[in-house]
């Protein structure tokens, strides 16, 4: 397939995508949400599965600065801009400036001055994407802030459970495990609600919070109660490393109560979705036979992330109609002419 | 003999009961007298029409920062922050580096006032030795410096018995004790008060529980040893109702709130501002109302700023890493007269009570009254002044203020301290 053929070629971001950044879920519509999952999918057809190359991004240059660890992600997003023929530089807090005390901002304003499109962010604290943003002309990309928000998670997540069955619409979707310290379950849970799923988080008290019946979401401590009435279980990590304390006796004690198991899985509905947005702990929130069972699509994410990201990043670098872009926005948008 | 006539304000001074439109006249530094003026030679004028007149405002809880961190404030920019603000005392906290525990530093203390030459500056000597919670200050010894209340603040006194020895050693000098009331595990890691909101953001939360329980260990303390506890900076409906309940059983206890935590909320953090961190945390609207409930039936005796710089590279650091504290005292009148008596929540004499009578009778200091004989320590503010915030014209040397750019209504246009002209709104 030549670059010309390609069928982003020569097309504009759409008006009905008026972001510069992709922070949060939250803070999007249900209409830019499924703006966001049908551009990954069409770049998934686009690119024969994601394993294609389609140039739509050559000459920009995307900047993956990690402030905290991550190899699934951040290879991702690379693959995802190399993929639409980005440069991609990968720049981490350990071998920065960083060390030398230079602050967030100063180095994020660095890197701006070379001349770059995009910043995507990791950083343990919530809500550094956001100020990067406001200070930032570049386009800002959160792949997750602390255990605010990763939103590509939770639209790689969503994107493959809308492969499977269509509309989310009036679909269960049980998130299982440390909500407390989870990004993915914040995104997964702004994302599900806005396209109509019914969203269940379950796990112990000291994790998940009752608070969160606030938003109109149901709370439940057990399981077995729960696993019967889903379509879907997106099982998420104990993240030991963001605990203060320990949120529970012990790891087999977690186990014993929310891991999701084979007499589970007898129990569930025979087409109930299995997910897990890794790295993931066998024996603990998985065990190694429902991780590796045929309604696992644990694959699927990361095969799927991809196709989020190349759609993300060419949304938010990709070539705008000179009419709907603000002064300050061209003023900084070093992206290629059409 | 230079001779100061403040001509047709409304003179409102609790601590005599008046609340009239009169002419009010000082000389040598002195209130002379109310009404009865027009005898003698007058030097200057004051034409105070329209405006309010009131006994000098303190503000009974500023970190004016120096020694060790002039990079936020310094006890002259402060204190030129406190005069344009309309006070004409203010109360510094001894959390400094090196914290304010011995004779010497109060003494540095009032040396550098003295040279700033601005408003009235009353020193807070440390409970414990270095702030460390470990063993008592020599707190006989501040006193005779000059110290007028003690306190940890920062950080709790974290050892219960220590804290009631502070209690029962301040008896003998009449002292009160002001609290900064934390139970550290619970808030440990914490950012912004615990919530729907911090639930949402994913940062850590600081449930109200971690004030209130310290807030009733304290109660219990002062009651036990007849020793006077100041609640600091209440932020929680809880601790309202148990300051309340105190009183109500006779417990020398006070207690005051910033003008933050009756007029902003945790939602205020959605945008990850670091100007809406500050300890303790901004609450929800149920404990904003509680506050400006306890204010009004006197429950919370006094408001004060909690004048907390931070040089604007440190605010800019990520939110956890940011330090707490948030600008007070150039928009605590615009802040009062706005939420509390523009609303009808309370009239101008319980704003001045609050705002001057009662620190001083805390403090024990002679100042918030207008008696004939008093030192003319005096506030003019325009109550209908609507003017808008702008931290570029704060004289504080740091920026910390969420409100920047917010309009209010009522600021202080002249602050008299011993009858000299201070500062005038231009």
């Amino acid at each position: 397939m030549s670059l010309h053929d390609t069928p982003f070629d020569q097309e504009a971001v759409p008006r009905a995508w008026p972001h510069r950044h992709l922070l949060d879920l939250e803070r999007l519509t249900p209409e830019e949400i499924r703006l966001l999952l049908d551009t990954a999918s069409r770049f998934k057809e686009a690119t024969d599965g994601c394993r294609k190359k389609i140039a739509v991004l050559s000459g920009s240059t995307i900047v993956n600065l990690f402030f905290e660890n991550s190899t699934r992600t951040r290879t991702s997003f690379a693959l995802a801009a190399r993929r639409l023929g980005a440069d991609v530089i990968d720049f981490s807090a350990s071998g920065s400036s960083l060390s030398k005390g230079e602050s967030f901002i100063d180095t994020a304003k660095n890197l701006e001055a070379m001349g770059i499109n995009a910043v995507v962010v990791r950083h343990g604290t919530p809500g550094t994407p956001h100020l990067l943003a406001q200070r930032l002309g570049v386009g800002v990309i959160n792949a997750g802030d602390g255990p605010h928000e990763h939103p590509t998670q939770g639209l790689l997540d969503i994107f493959s459970i809308r492969e499977r069955l269509g509309d989310l619409a009036g679909v269960t979707v049980g998130l299982v495990g440390d909500i407390a310290h989870s990004r993915t379950a914040r995104s997964n849970l702004w994302g599900l609600i806005k396209l109509g799923a019914k969203v269940i988080l379950c796990g112990p008290p000291t994790l998940v919070s009752q608070r969160w019946r606030e938003l109109g979401v149901e709370v439940s401590h057990d399981l077995d109660a729960i696993v019967p009435r889903c379509d879907v279980l997106n099982l998420l990590r104990i993240q030991f490393e963001r605990q203060n304390t320990r949120p529970f006796p012990s790891v087999r004690e977690y186990a014993h109560l929310y891991a999701m198991n084979r007499d589970r899985l007898k129990r569930a509905k025979k087409e109930l979705l299995i997910l897990a947005p890794g790295p993931i702990n066998r024996g603990v929130e998985v065990t190694a036979d429902v991780a590796d069972c045929p309604q696992s699509l644990i694959l699927d994410q990361v095969t799927n992330g991809l196709a989020v990201r190349m759609g993300v990043l060419w949304l938010i670098c990709g070539p705008r109609e000179s009419d709907h872009c603000t002064k300050s926005e061209t003023g900084h948008r070093a992206g290629r002419l059409v | 003999m230079p001779t100061l006539l403040i001509r047709g304000g409304r003179i409102v001074d609790p601590s005599q009961g008046i609340d009239r439109t009169d002419d009010l006249l000082v000389r040598d530094g002195l209130v002379v007298a109310i009404g009865q003026t027009a005898i003698g030679k007058v030097d200057e004028t004051i034409h105070a029409a329209g405006l309010i007149v009131t006994p000098g405002l303190i503000d009974m809880h500023v970190h004016l920062r120096e020694p060790g961190r002039e990079e936020d404030e310094t006890i002259e920019t402060g204190t030129q922050a406190a005069l344009a603000g309309g006070f004409t005392s203010v109360a510094c906290i001894p959390n400094t580096e090196p914290p304010i525990d011995t004779q010497a530093a109060v003494e540095f203390i009032h040396q550098k006032a003295m040279r700033a030459d601005t408003c009235n500056v009353f020193v807070v000597g440390c409970v414990s030795r270095n702030r460390e919670g470990k063993e008592l200050a020599e707190i006989g010894q501040l006193v005779e410096a000059g110290a007028v209340a003690f306190s940890d603040d920062g950080a709790p006194v974290y050892d219960a018995e220590l804290m009631r020895r502070a209690f029962e050693y301040c008896r003998m000098f009449d002292k009160p004790i002001f609290a900064h009331e934390e139970v550290l595990e619970l808030s440990r890691g914490g950012v912004m008060h615990e919530g729907l909101v911090s639930l949402v953001l994913g940062l850590t939360g600081m449930p109200a529980a971690a004030e209130e329980v310290m807030i009733g260990r304290d109660i219990a303390l002062a009651e036990v040893t007849d020793g006077r506890l100041h609640v600091m900076h209440v932020s929680t409906a809880g601790g309202v109702a148990l300051i309340r309940a105190a009183k109500v059983r006779g417990a020398r206890v006070t207690a005051e709130a910033c003008p933050h935590h009756f007029t902003l909320t945790d939602e205020g953090l959605r945008g990850f501002d670091s100007n809406y961190k500050m300890s303790p945390p901004l609450r929800t609207a149920v404990d904003v109302e509680a506050i400006i409930a306890g204010l009004v039936d006197g429950t919370i005796d006094c408001i004060a700023t909690d004048h907390a710089p931070h040089a604007p590279e440190k605010k800019m650091l990520e939110f956890d890493r940011a330090p707490f504290g948030i600008l007070g005292l150039e928009t605590a009148v615009g802040l009062a007269v706005t939420r509390l008596v523009a609303t009808g929540r309370i009239g101008w004499p319980r704003l001045v009570e609050a705002m001057s009578c009662l620190p001083a009778q805390i403090l024990g200091v002679n100042r918030g009254t207008l008696r004939p004989g008093a030192v003319a320590d005096i506030t003019l503010i325009d109550p209908n002044l609507s003017w808008q915030v702008d931290v570029k014209s704060f004289r504080s040397k740091s920026i910390n203020s969420p409100f920047d750019s917010w309009m209010l209504k009522g600021r202080a246009v002249a602050t008299i301290v011993a009858g000299r002209v201070k500062y005038r709104l231009v």
